[in-house]
Protein backbone atom coordinates (compact mmCIF):
# COMPACT_ATOMS: atom_id res chain seq x y z
CA UNK A 1 0.00 0.00 0.00
CA UNK A 2 1.25 3.57 -0.48
CA UNK A 3 1.06 5.94 2.39
CA UNK A 4 2.18 9.48 2.78
CA UNK A 5 5.12 10.25 5.09
CA UNK A 6 5.68 13.32 6.74
CA UNK A 7 9.32 14.35 6.26
CA UNK A 8 10.81 17.30 8.60
CA UNK A 9 14.05 19.41 8.10
CA UNK A 10 15.58 18.98 11.59
CA UNK A 11 19.33 20.89 12.43
CA UNK A 12 21.53 18.83 14.61
CA UNK A 13 20.85 20.43 17.46
CA UNK A 14 19.70 19.62 20.59
CA UNK A 15 16.32 19.43 21.47
CA UNK A 16 14.92 19.60 18.05
CA UNK A 17 13.60 16.44 18.19
CA UNK A 18 12.07 16.75 21.13
CA UNK A 19 9.99 19.90 19.61
CA UNK A 20 8.37 18.11 16.97
CA UNK A 21 7.29 14.99 19.12
CA UNK A 22 5.98 17.54 22.00
CA UNK A 23 3.83 19.39 18.83
CA UNK A 24 2.55 16.19 17.32
CA UNK A 25 1.67 15.42 20.89
CA UNK A 26 -0.19 17.73 21.41
CA UNK A 27 -2.15 17.34 18.77
CA UNK A 28 -3.08 14.13 19.68
CA UNK A 29 -1.22 12.87 16.50
CA UNK A 30 0.38 9.09 17.49
CA UNK A 31 3.41 8.19 15.46
CA UNK A 32 3.49 4.66 14.04
CA UNK A 33 6.69 4.67 12.70
CA UNK A 34 9.90 6.82 12.52
CA UNK A 35 13.92 7.39 11.59
CA UNK A 36 15.94 9.55 11.32
CA UNK A 37 19.00 10.35 8.71
CA UNK A 38 21.37 12.93 9.62
CA UNK A 39 24.63 13.98 8.13
CA UNK A 40 26.94 15.74 10.57
CA UNK A 41 25.30 19.10 10.20
CA UNK A 42 21.71 18.21 9.40
CA UNK A 43 19.15 15.72 9.92
CA UNK A 44 15.87 14.44 7.70
CA UNK A 45 13.21 12.87 10.36
CA UNK A 46 10.74 10.43 8.68
CA UNK A 47 7.54 9.61 9.93
CA UNK A 48 4.50 7.51 9.35
CA UNK A 49 1.19 8.70 10.97
CA UNK A 50 -2.38 7.89 11.10
CA UNK A 51 -3.29 11.59 9.62
CA UNK A 52 -0.44 12.69 7.49
CA UNK A 53 -1.86 15.60 6.49
CA UNK A 54 -2.80 17.22 9.77
CA UNK A 55 0.76 16.68 11.07
CA UNK A 56 2.13 18.55 8.23
CA UNK A 57 -0.44 21.56 9.18
CA UNK A 58 0.61 21.74 12.76
CA UNK A 59 4.34 21.45 12.07
CA UNK A 60 4.30 23.96 9.26
CA UNK A 61 2.76 26.28 12.03
CA UNK A 62 5.25 25.55 14.30
CA UNK A 63 7.88 26.67 11.37
CA UNK A 64 9.22 23.72 10.41
CA UNK A 65 10.32 22.65 6.98
CA UNK A 66 7.67 19.69 6.45
CA UNK A 67 7.04 17.85 3.34
CA UNK A 68 5.41 14.59 2.44
CA UNK A 69 6.75 11.68 0.26
CA UNK A 70 4.82 9.11 -1.15
CA UNK A 71 6.19 5.90 0.56
CA UNK A 72 5.52 1.55 0.11
CA UNK A 73 4.08 0.51 3.32
CA UNK A 74 4.84 -3.91 3.47
CA UNK A 75 3.62 -6.30 5.80
CA UNK A 76 5.73 -9.28 6.59
CA UNK A 77 5.63 -11.87 8.68
CA UNK A 78 7.63 -11.43 11.43
CA UNK A 79 10.28 -14.08 11.24
CA UNK A 80 13.66 -14.73 9.77
CA UNK A 81 13.95 -14.15 6.26
CA UNK A 82 11.10 -12.66 5.25
CA UNK A 83 12.88 -9.17 4.76
CA UNK A 84 15.40 -10.67 2.48
CA UNK A 85 12.86 -12.75 0.32
CA UNK A 86 11.03 -9.31 -0.54
CA UNK A 87 14.42 -7.81 -1.04
CA UNK A 88 15.35 -10.14 -3.16
CA UNK A 89 12.44 -10.04 -5.45
CA UNK A 90 12.81 -6.11 -5.44
CA UNK A 91 16.59 -6.71 -6.64
CA UNK A 92 15.62 -8.86 -9.69
CA UNK A 93 13.11 -6.66 -10.81
CA UNK A 94 15.91 -3.56 -10.56
CA UNK A 95 13.99 -1.15 -8.33
CA UNK A 96 16.33 0.55 -6.44
CA UNK A 97 15.35 1.78 -2.92
CA UNK A 98 16.60 5.12 -1.15
CA UNK A 99 15.91 4.05 1.73
CA UNK A 100 14.15 1.83 4.13
CA UNK A 101 12.61 1.24 7.53
CA UNK A 102 10.42 -1.43 9.03
CA UNK A 103 8.62 -1.76 12.74
CA UNK A 104 6.98 -4.37 14.28
CA UNK A 105 3.11 -4.92 14.95
CA UNK A 106 2.78 -7.59 17.18
CA UNK A 107 4.37 -11.34 16.79
CA UNK A 108 3.02 -12.01 14.26
CA UNK A 109 3.71 -9.23 11.57
CA UNK A 110 5.92 -6.45 10.74
CA UNK A 111 5.56 -3.48 8.27
CA UNK A 112 9.07 -1.70 6.07
CA UNK A 113 8.74 1.26 4.93
CA UNK A 114 10.10 1.12 1.63
CA UNK A 115 10.78 4.72 -0.72
CA UNK A 116 11.64 3.13 -3.86
CA UNK A 117 13.17 4.87 -6.88
CA UNK A 118 9.73 3.85 -8.77
CA UNK A 119 6.97 4.00 -6.47
CA UNK A 120 4.07 2.42 -8.94
CA UNK A 121 6.46 -0.48 -10.20
CA UNK A 122 7.41 -1.37 -6.47
CA UNK A 123 4.20 -1.36 -5.58
CA UNK A 124 2.96 -3.92 -8.88
CA UNK A 125 6.15 -6.54 -8.45
CA UNK A 126 5.28 -7.01 -4.56
CA UNK A 127 1.37 -7.58 -6.12
CA UNK A 128 2.60 -9.83 -8.79
CA UNK A 129 4.39 -12.22 -6.03
CA UNK A 130 1.74 -12.42 -3.57
CA UNK A 131 3.07 -10.34 -1.71
CA UNK A 132 0.61 -8.45 -0.20
CA UNK A 133 1.39 -4.80 0.65
CA UNK A 134 -0.61 -3.85 3.88
CA UNK A 135 -2.18 -0.52 4.62
CA UNK B 1 69.03 51.67 4.44
CA UNK B 2 67.28 53.95 2.69
CA UNK B 3 65.75 53.41 -1.03
CA UNK B 4 65.28 56.67 -2.09
CA UNK B 5 66.76 59.20 0.44
CA UNK B 6 65.91 62.48 -1.47
CA UNK B 7 61.96 61.21 -1.37
CA UNK B 8 62.06 59.54 1.68
CA UNK B 9 63.60 61.81 3.77
CA UNK B 10 62.05 64.81 2.28
CA UNK B 11 60.93 67.92 3.92
CA UNK B 12 57.60 69.07 4.24
CA UNK B 13 57.55 71.58 1.98
CA UNK B 14 59.87 69.67 -0.60
CA UNK B 15 56.89 66.71 -0.72
CA UNK B 16 53.88 69.41 -0.83
CA UNK B 17 55.65 70.65 -3.80
CA UNK B 18 55.88 67.37 -5.11
CA UNK B 19 52.28 66.21 -4.40
CA UNK B 20 51.08 69.75 -5.99
CA UNK B 21 52.96 69.46 -9.32
CA UNK B 22 51.66 65.98 -9.66
CA UNK B 23 48.11 66.03 -8.41
CA UNK B 24 47.77 69.21 -11.00
CA UNK B 25 49.16 67.08 -13.64
CA UNK B 26 46.63 63.72 -13.13
CA UNK B 27 43.28 66.03 -12.53
CA UNK B 28 44.05 67.36 -15.67
CA UNK B 29 44.48 64.13 -17.14
CA UNK B 30 41.71 62.58 -16.30
CA UNK B 31 39.31 65.08 -16.38
CA UNK B 32 40.42 64.71 -19.96
CA UNK B 33 40.18 61.14 -20.13
CA UNK B 34 37.44 59.57 -18.36
CA UNK B 35 34.04 61.10 -18.88
CA UNK B 36 33.07 59.40 -15.25
CA UNK B 37 35.64 61.85 -13.59
CA UNK B 38 34.80 64.77 -15.76
CA UNK B 39 30.84 64.67 -15.18
CA UNK B 40 32.10 63.99 -11.86
CA UNK B 41 34.08 67.57 -10.91
CA UNK B 42 31.57 69.25 -13.36
CA UNK B 43 28.70 68.67 -11.04
CA UNK B 44 31.27 70.16 -8.68
CA UNK B 45 31.18 73.25 -10.72
CA UNK B 46 34.92 72.36 -10.97
CA UNK B 47 37.44 72.84 -13.60
CA UNK B 48 40.89 71.56 -13.94
CA UNK B 49 42.34 74.41 -13.62
CA UNK B 50 40.57 75.05 -10.03
CA UNK B 51 43.47 72.71 -8.60
CA UNK B 52 46.53 74.61 -8.18
CA UNK B 53 47.95 72.78 -4.96
CA UNK B 54 47.55 69.59 -2.66
CA UNK B 55 45.49 72.21 -0.67
CA UNK B 56 42.89 72.26 -3.31
CA UNK B 57 42.46 68.09 -2.96
CA UNK B 58 39.72 68.83 -0.70
CA UNK B 59 37.34 70.42 -3.36
CA UNK B 60 37.40 67.23 -5.30
CA UNK B 61 34.69 64.70 -5.50
CA UNK B 62 35.65 61.22 -4.09
CA UNK B 63 35.85 57.90 -6.03
CA UNK B 64 34.39 54.70 -4.53
CA UNK B 65 34.70 51.08 -5.23
CA UNK B 66 30.80 51.24 -6.52
CA UNK B 67 32.42 53.78 -9.92
CA UNK B 68 34.66 51.06 -10.91
CA UNK B 69 32.07 48.30 -10.78
CA UNK B 70 29.96 51.41 -12.95
CA UNK B 71 32.46 51.20 -14.91
CA UNK B 72 33.45 47.61 -15.02
CA UNK B 73 35.90 46.65 -16.32
CA UNK B 74 38.10 49.24 -18.37
CA UNK B 75 35.59 51.96 -17.74
CA UNK B 76 38.30 54.55 -16.16
CA UNK B 77 41.30 53.54 -17.56
CA UNK B 78 42.98 56.81 -18.58
CA UNK B 79 45.13 55.30 -21.26
CA UNK B 80 43.91 53.29 -24.46
CA UNK B 81 44.31 49.39 -23.97
CA UNK B 82 47.76 49.28 -26.16
CA UNK B 83 49.19 51.36 -23.63
CA UNK B 84 47.91 48.63 -20.65
CA UNK B 85 51.01 45.74 -19.65
CA UNK B 86 49.20 44.10 -16.89
CA UNK B 87 45.66 43.52 -15.72
CA UNK B 88 44.93 42.83 -11.87
CA UNK B 89 41.55 42.40 -9.99
CA UNK B 90 40.45 41.70 -6.88
CA UNK B 91 36.86 41.38 -5.29
CA UNK B 92 33.97 43.81 -5.77
CA UNK B 93 30.72 44.67 -3.63
CA UNK B 94 28.47 42.57 -5.77
CA UNK B 95 30.51 39.69 -6.98
CA UNK B 96 31.77 41.81 -10.00
CA UNK B 97 35.52 42.12 -9.74
CA UNK B 98 37.32 45.59 -9.67
CA UNK B 99 40.09 45.29 -12.07
CA UNK B 100 43.06 47.61 -12.61
CA UNK B 101 45.01 48.19 -15.00
CA UNK B 102 48.86 48.74 -15.22
CA UNK B 103 51.41 50.88 -17.80
CA UNK B 104 55.26 49.63 -18.24
CA UNK B 105 55.54 53.25 -16.35
CA UNK B 106 52.91 52.09 -13.67
CA UNK B 107 55.17 48.99 -13.27
CA UNK B 108 57.89 50.95 -12.62
CA UNK B 109 56.43 52.65 -10.20
CA UNK B 110 55.17 49.76 -8.32
CA UNK B 111 58.78 48.20 -8.27
CA UNK B 112 59.88 50.92 -6.54
CA UNK B 113 57.51 51.92 -3.84
CA UNK B 114 58.22 48.11 -3.03
CA UNK B 115 61.81 48.29 -3.53
CA UNK B 116 61.72 51.76 -0.44
CA UNK B 117 59.26 49.20 1.53
CA UNK B 118 61.74 46.15 1.39
CA UNK B 119 64.71 48.46 2.25
CA UNK B 120 62.27 49.79 5.78
CA UNK B 121 62.05 46.32 6.37
CA UNK B 122 65.36 45.80 6.50
CA UNK B 123 65.52 43.41 3.62
CA UNK B 124 68.87 43.94 0.90
CA UNK B 125 70.16 42.40 -2.46
CA UNK B 126 71.91 39.11 -0.10
CA UNK B 127 68.50 38.18 0.73
CA UNK B 128 66.46 35.22 -0.07
CA UNK B 129 63.18 36.39 -0.50
CA UNK B 130 60.17 33.40 -0.28
CA UNK B 131 56.83 34.88 -1.69
CA UNK B 132 54.18 32.84 -0.41
CA UNK B 133 51.42 35.66 -1.44
CA UNK B 134 49.06 34.51 -4.30
CA UNK B 135 50.34 34.90 -7.89
CA UNK B 136 47.66 35.89 -9.99
CA UNK B 137 45.15 38.48 -10.21
CA UNK B 138 45.92 38.95 -6.72
CA UNK B 139 48.47 41.39 -6.70
CA UNK B 140 49.83 40.41 -3.45
CA UNK B 141 52.45 37.68 -5.22
CA UNK B 142 53.44 39.85 -8.57
CA UNK B 143 53.51 42.80 -6.94
CA UNK B 144 56.20 41.81 -4.32
CA UNK B 145 58.08 39.92 -6.59
CA UNK B 146 59.02 42.98 -9.21
CA UNK B 147 59.90 44.74 -6.10
CA UNK B 148 62.52 41.77 -4.62
CA UNK B 149 64.11 41.84 -8.18
CA UNK B 150 64.79 45.39 -8.75
CA UNK B 151 66.71 45.72 -5.16
CA UNK B 152 68.65 42.18 -6.22
CA UNK B 153 67.30 39.99 -3.58
CA UNK B 154 66.89 36.37 -4.43
CA UNK B 155 63.06 36.04 -4.99
CA UNK B 156 61.06 32.10 -4.78
CA UNK B 157 58.41 32.74 -6.29
CA UNK B 158 56.72 29.62 -4.93
CA UNK B 159 53.12 31.63 -4.65
CA UNK B 160 50.63 30.82 -1.47
CA UNK B 161 49.68 27.21 -0.33
CA UNK B 162 51.58 24.19 -0.15
CA UNK B 163 52.95 24.35 3.17
CA UNK B 164 55.14 21.09 3.14
CA UNK B 165 57.13 22.40 0.15
CA UNK B 166 57.16 26.38 1.71
CA UNK B 167 58.58 24.19 4.72
CA UNK B 168 61.09 22.05 2.80
CA UNK B 169 62.16 25.12 0.57
CA UNK B 170 62.92 27.28 3.88
CA UNK B 171 65.26 24.64 4.45
CA UNK B 172 67.07 24.04 1.69
CA UNK B 173 67.07 27.55 0.31
CA UNK B 174 68.16 29.11 3.14
CA UNK B 175 65.35 31.61 3.48
CA UNK B 176 65.84 35.06 5.00
CA UNK B 177 62.82 36.65 4.30
CA UNK B 178 59.31 35.42 4.15
CA UNK B 179 56.70 37.22 2.77
CA UNK B 180 53.00 36.06 3.48
CA UNK B 181 50.04 37.08 5.47
CA UNK B 182 50.14 37.42 9.02
CA UNK B 183 48.07 34.27 9.91
CA UNK B 184 49.57 31.77 7.34
CA UNK B 185 52.76 33.01 9.01
CA UNK B 186 51.32 31.54 12.00
CA UNK B 187 49.88 28.20 10.44
CA UNK B 188 53.77 27.97 8.94
CA UNK B 189 55.21 28.05 12.41
CA UNK B 190 52.78 25.58 13.56
CA UNK B 191 53.23 23.00 10.79
CA UNK B 192 56.74 23.76 11.67
CA UNK B 193 56.67 22.54 15.50
CA UNK B 194 54.57 19.38 14.13
CA UNK B 195 57.35 18.21 11.90
CA UNK B 196 60.01 18.94 14.68
CA UNK B 197 61.59 21.82 12.60
CA UNK B 198 63.23 24.77 14.92
CA UNK B 199 63.12 27.95 14.52
CA UNK B 200 67.17 27.82 14.77
CA UNK B 201 67.48 25.45 11.65
CA UNK B 202 66.03 28.15 9.54
CA UNK B 203 68.06 31.48 8.49
CA UNK B 204 64.49 33.33 8.79
CA UNK B 205 65.45 37.19 9.98
CA UNK B 206 62.69 38.78 8.20
CA UNK B 207 59.06 38.46 7.62
CA UNK B 208 56.73 41.04 5.56
CA UNK B 209 53.12 40.63 6.43
CA UNK B 210 50.09 42.02 5.22
CA UNK B 211 46.81 41.90 2.89
CA UNK B 212 44.75 41.12 6.55
CA UNK B 213 44.61 43.22 9.56
CA UNK B 214 46.65 41.94 12.82
CA UNK B 215 47.43 42.89 15.98
CA UNK B 216 50.58 43.71 17.97
CA UNK B 217 50.07 40.46 19.76
CA UNK B 218 49.87 38.60 16.54
CA UNK B 219 53.11 40.28 15.69
CA UNK B 220 54.58 39.06 19.45
CA UNK B 221 53.32 35.54 18.23
CA UNK B 222 54.94 35.39 15.27
CA UNK B 223 58.11 37.13 16.22
CA UNK B 224 58.73 34.65 18.74
CA UNK B 225 57.51 31.48 17.01
CA UNK B 226 59.65 31.94 14.35
CA UNK B 227 62.51 34.10 15.57
CA UNK B 228 62.04 36.59 13.10
CA UNK B 229 60.91 41.07 12.66
CA UNK B 230 57.63 40.86 11.77
CA UNK B 231 57.07 43.91 9.41
CA UNK B 232 53.67 45.21 8.61
CA UNK B 233 52.76 45.86 4.77
CA UNK B 234 49.76 47.73 3.91
CA UNK B 235 48.73 48.27 0.17
CA UNK B 236 45.42 47.81 -2.12
CA UNK B 237 44.76 47.04 -5.83
CA UNK B 238 42.82 50.26 -6.30
CA UNK B 239 46.02 52.02 -5.34
CA UNK B 240 48.36 49.34 -6.57
CA UNK B 241 48.76 46.84 -4.55
CA UNK B 242 51.23 46.18 -1.61
CA UNK B 243 53.78 48.87 -1.42
CA UNK B 244 51.38 51.55 -0.57
CA UNK B 245 52.56 51.72 2.86
CA UNK B 246 55.06 49.48 4.76
CA UNK B 247 56.72 49.61 8.80
CA UNK B 248 60.25 50.53 8.93
CA UNK B 249 62.44 48.65 11.57
CA UNK B 250 61.06 50.78 14.09
CA UNK B 251 57.54 49.06 13.89
CA UNK B 252 56.05 52.32 14.33
CA UNK B 253 53.12 53.14 11.52
CA UNK B 254 53.72 52.59 7.92
CA UNK B 255 55.45 54.98 5.69
CA UNK B 256 53.27 55.92 3.26
CA UNK B 257 54.60 56.59 -0.68
CA UNK B 258 52.70 60.24 -0.32
CA UNK B 259 54.96 61.12 -3.28
CA UNK B 260 52.92 58.48 -5.22
CA UNK B 261 49.73 58.01 -3.38
CA UNK B 262 48.40 61.17 -0.93
CA UNK B 263 46.45 60.25 1.68
CA UNK B 264 43.88 62.00 3.66
CA UNK B 265 41.27 60.75 6.68
CA UNK B 266 37.85 61.79 6.33
CA UNK B 267 34.37 61.26 8.53
CA UNK B 268 33.12 58.49 6.95
CA UNK B 269 29.76 60.40 7.85
CA UNK B 270 30.10 63.91 6.88
CA UNK B 271 33.01 63.39 4.59
CA UNK B 272 34.59 66.11 6.59
CA UNK B 273 38.70 65.73 6.21
CA UNK B 274 39.74 65.26 10.38
CA UNK B 275 42.40 66.84 11.68
CA UNK B 276 45.65 65.52 12.02
CA UNK B 277 45.82 62.33 14.60
CA UNK B 278 42.06 61.79 14.61
CA UNK B 279 41.13 58.56 13.30
CA UNK B 280 39.21 58.33 10.36
CA UNK B 281 38.67 56.61 7.53
CA UNK B 282 41.49 56.69 4.68
CA UNK B 283 41.05 58.16 1.56
CA UNK B 284 44.07 58.11 -1.20
CA UNK B 285 44.82 60.03 -4.20
CA UNK B 286 47.44 58.50 -6.99
CA UNK B 287 49.57 61.02 -8.26
CA UNK B 288 51.67 58.82 -10.88
CA UNK B 289 49.65 56.35 -12.20
CA UNK B 290 48.62 56.39 -15.57
CA UNK B 291 46.66 53.22 -16.01
CA UNK B 292 44.03 53.63 -13.69
CA UNK B 293 44.62 57.12 -11.49
CA UNK B 294 41.88 57.86 -8.64
CA UNK B 295 41.08 60.77 -6.97
CA UNK B 296 40.24 60.79 -3.31
CA UNK B 297 39.32 57.06 -3.74
CA UNK B 298 37.90 55.96 0.04
CA UNK B 299 39.78 52.88 1.04
CA UNK B 300 37.04 51.89 3.42
CA UNK B 301 39.89 51.35 6.16
CA UNK B 302 39.91 53.11 9.27
CA UNK B 303 43.24 54.67 10.42
CA UNK B 304 45.28 57.74 11.28
CA UNK B 305 48.00 59.78 10.58
CA UNK B 306 51.32 61.00 12.01
CA UNK B 307 53.60 63.49 9.93
CA UNK B 308 56.26 63.22 12.43
CA UNK B 309 60.06 62.81 11.37
CA UNK B 310 60.68 58.83 12.21
CA UNK B 311 63.39 57.67 13.88
CA UNK B 312 64.25 55.80 10.73
CA UNK B 313 64.93 59.10 9.42
CA UNK B 314 62.12 59.44 7.06
CA UNK B 315 59.88 61.43 6.75
CA UNK B 316 57.36 60.13 4.97
CA UNK B 317 53.90 60.02 6.87
CA UNK B 318 53.07 57.34 9.23
CA UNK B 319 49.81 55.45 8.94
CA UNK B 320 48.73 53.36 12.05
CA UNK B 321 47.97 49.67 11.80
CA UNK B 322 44.18 49.63 10.25
CA UNK B 323 41.65 49.69 12.96
CA UNK B 324 38.71 48.03 10.76
CA UNK B 325 36.36 48.92 8.09
CA UNK B 326 33.54 51.65 7.46
CA UNK B 327 31.84 48.99 5.06
CA UNK B 328 30.86 45.69 5.90
CA UNK B 329 33.76 44.06 4.08
CA UNK B 330 35.39 40.74 5.52
CA UNK B 331 38.91 39.78 4.86
CA UNK B 332 39.28 36.12 4.93
CA UNK B 333 42.72 34.87 4.24
CA UNK B 334 43.62 37.88 2.42
CA UNK B 335 40.65 38.10 -0.20
CA UNK B 336 38.45 40.50 0.28
CA UNK B 337 35.08 39.14 0.66
CA UNK B 338 31.27 41.10 0.82
CA UNK B 339 28.57 39.87 2.34
CA UNK B 340 26.68 41.12 -1.04
CA UNK B 341 28.65 38.98 -2.75
CA UNK B 342 26.76 35.90 -1.32
CA UNK B 343 23.77 37.52 -0.83
CA UNK B 344 23.72 37.78 -5.00
CA UNK B 345 24.84 34.40 -5.52
CA UNK B 346 21.95 33.02 -3.40
CA UNK B 347 19.62 35.56 -4.84
CA UNK B 348 20.55 33.55 -8.68
CA UNK B 349 19.45 30.11 -7.44
CA UNK B 350 15.98 29.88 -7.35
CA UNK B 351 16.02 26.73 -4.36
CA UNK B 352 17.55 29.59 -2.03
CA UNK B 353 16.25 32.43 -0.01
CA UNK B 354 18.33 35.28 0.47
CA UNK B 355 18.51 34.43 4.35
CA UNK B 356 22.39 33.99 5.51
CA UNK B 357 24.46 34.39 7.99
CA UNK B 358 28.26 34.29 7.92
CA UNK B 359 30.52 33.11 10.47
CA UNK B 360 34.05 34.37 10.54
CA UNK B 361 36.40 31.67 12.80
CA UNK B 362 40.31 31.42 13.10
CA UNK B 363 41.46 28.05 13.64
CA UNK B 364 44.76 26.80 13.77
CA UNK B 365 45.79 30.38 12.48
CA UNK B 366 43.20 30.10 9.24
CA UNK B 367 40.15 31.57 9.16
CA UNK B 368 37.11 29.44 8.15
CA UNK B 369 34.04 31.00 6.52
CA UNK B 370 31.09 29.52 7.59
CA UNK B 371 27.70 30.22 5.34
CA UNK B 372 24.54 29.42 6.92
CA UNK B 373 21.75 29.54 4.35
CA UNK B 374 17.74 28.23 5.40
CA UNK B 375 16.67 25.47 4.19
CA UNK B 376 12.95 26.78 2.26
CA UNK B 377 9.71 24.56 1.90
CA UNK B 378 10.51 24.56 -1.69
CA UNK B 379 13.66 22.87 -1.72
CA UNK B 380 13.57 20.74 1.17
CA UNK B 381 13.63 17.24 -0.23
CA UNK B 382 13.09 14.04 2.32
CA UNK B 383 16.89 12.49 0.62
CA UNK B 384 19.69 13.37 2.19
CA UNK B 385 21.65 13.19 -0.80
CA UNK B 386 19.40 15.62 -2.37
CA UNK B 387 20.28 17.96 0.23
CA UNK B 388 23.51 17.13 0.45
CA UNK B 389 23.79 17.79 -3.86
CA UNK B 390 22.27 21.38 -2.90
CA UNK B 391 24.86 21.78 -0.22
CA UNK B 392 27.67 21.16 -2.61
CA UNK B 393 26.10 23.39 -5.27
CA UNK B 394 25.38 25.98 -2.96
CA UNK B 395 29.33 25.39 -2.00
CA UNK B 396 30.60 25.70 -5.46
CA UNK B 397 28.96 28.69 -6.40
CA UNK B 398 29.74 30.93 -3.79
CA UNK B 399 33.23 29.45 -3.84
CA UNK B 400 33.59 30.37 -7.45
CA UNK B 401 32.03 33.66 -6.85
CA UNK B 402 34.28 34.13 -4.01
CA UNK B 403 37.47 32.46 -4.93
CA UNK B 404 38.27 30.99 -1.53
CA UNK B 405 36.81 27.93 0.19
CA UNK B 406 33.50 28.02 2.35
CA UNK B 407 31.83 25.37 4.53
CA UNK B 408 28.38 25.97 3.91
CA UNK B 409 25.81 24.65 6.36
CA UNK B 410 21.61 23.75 5.98
CA UNK B 411 19.95 25.26 8.44
CA UNK B 412 15.99 25.41 9.73
CA UNK B 413 13.49 27.99 8.55
CA UNK B 414 13.48 31.31 9.83
CA UNK B 415 16.13 30.26 12.22
CA UNK B 416 18.12 33.05 10.74
CA UNK B 417 17.39 36.22 12.50
CA UNK B 418 15.22 38.67 11.21
CA UNK B 419 15.53 42.31 11.78
CA UNK B 420 13.74 45.48 10.51
CA UNK B 421 16.84 47.24 9.66
CA UNK B 422 19.89 46.05 8.62
CA UNK B 423 20.55 42.40 8.99
CA UNK B 424 22.84 41.05 11.02
CA UNK B 425 24.71 38.79 8.17
CA UNK B 426 28.33 38.45 9.71
CA UNK B 427 29.60 37.50 12.77
CA UNK B 428 33.54 37.76 13.28
CA UNK B 429 34.36 35.09 16.05
CA UNK B 430 38.29 36.56 14.96
CA UNK B 431 40.02 38.05 18.18
CA UNK B 432 41.83 40.51 15.84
Amino acid sequence: MIAKQVSVFLENTSGRLNEVTNILGEAGINISAFSIADTSDFGVLRMIVPDPDKAVTVLKANGFSVQTTPVVLLTTPNQPGSLAKALKILSEEHIFIEYLYAFSMNEDSAVVVIRPSDIERCVGVLNHFFIQPEK
Amino acid sequence: MIWNESIECASREEMRKIQSERLIDTVQRVYQSVPAYRRKMQEAGLVPGDIKSVDDLVKLPFTTKSDLRDNYPFGMFTVPMSEIVRIHASSGTTGKSTVVGYTRKDLRVWAEVVSRTLMMAGVHREDMVQIAYGYGLFTGGLGMHYGCENIGASVIPISGGNTEKQLQLMQDFGTTVLACTPSYSLFLAEEMEASGIKKEDLKLRVGIFGAEPWTENMRREIESKLGIKAIDIYGLSEIIGPGVSCECEFQAGMHVNEDHFIPEIIDPETLKPLPEGAVGELVFTTVTKEGIPLIRYRTRDLTRLNFEKCQCGRTLVRMEKCKGRSDDMLIIRGVNVFPSQIESVLLEMSETAPHYLLIVERENNLDILKVMVEVQEQFFSDEIKMLESLRKKITHKIQSTLGISVEVKLVEPRTIERTAGKAKRVIDNRKI
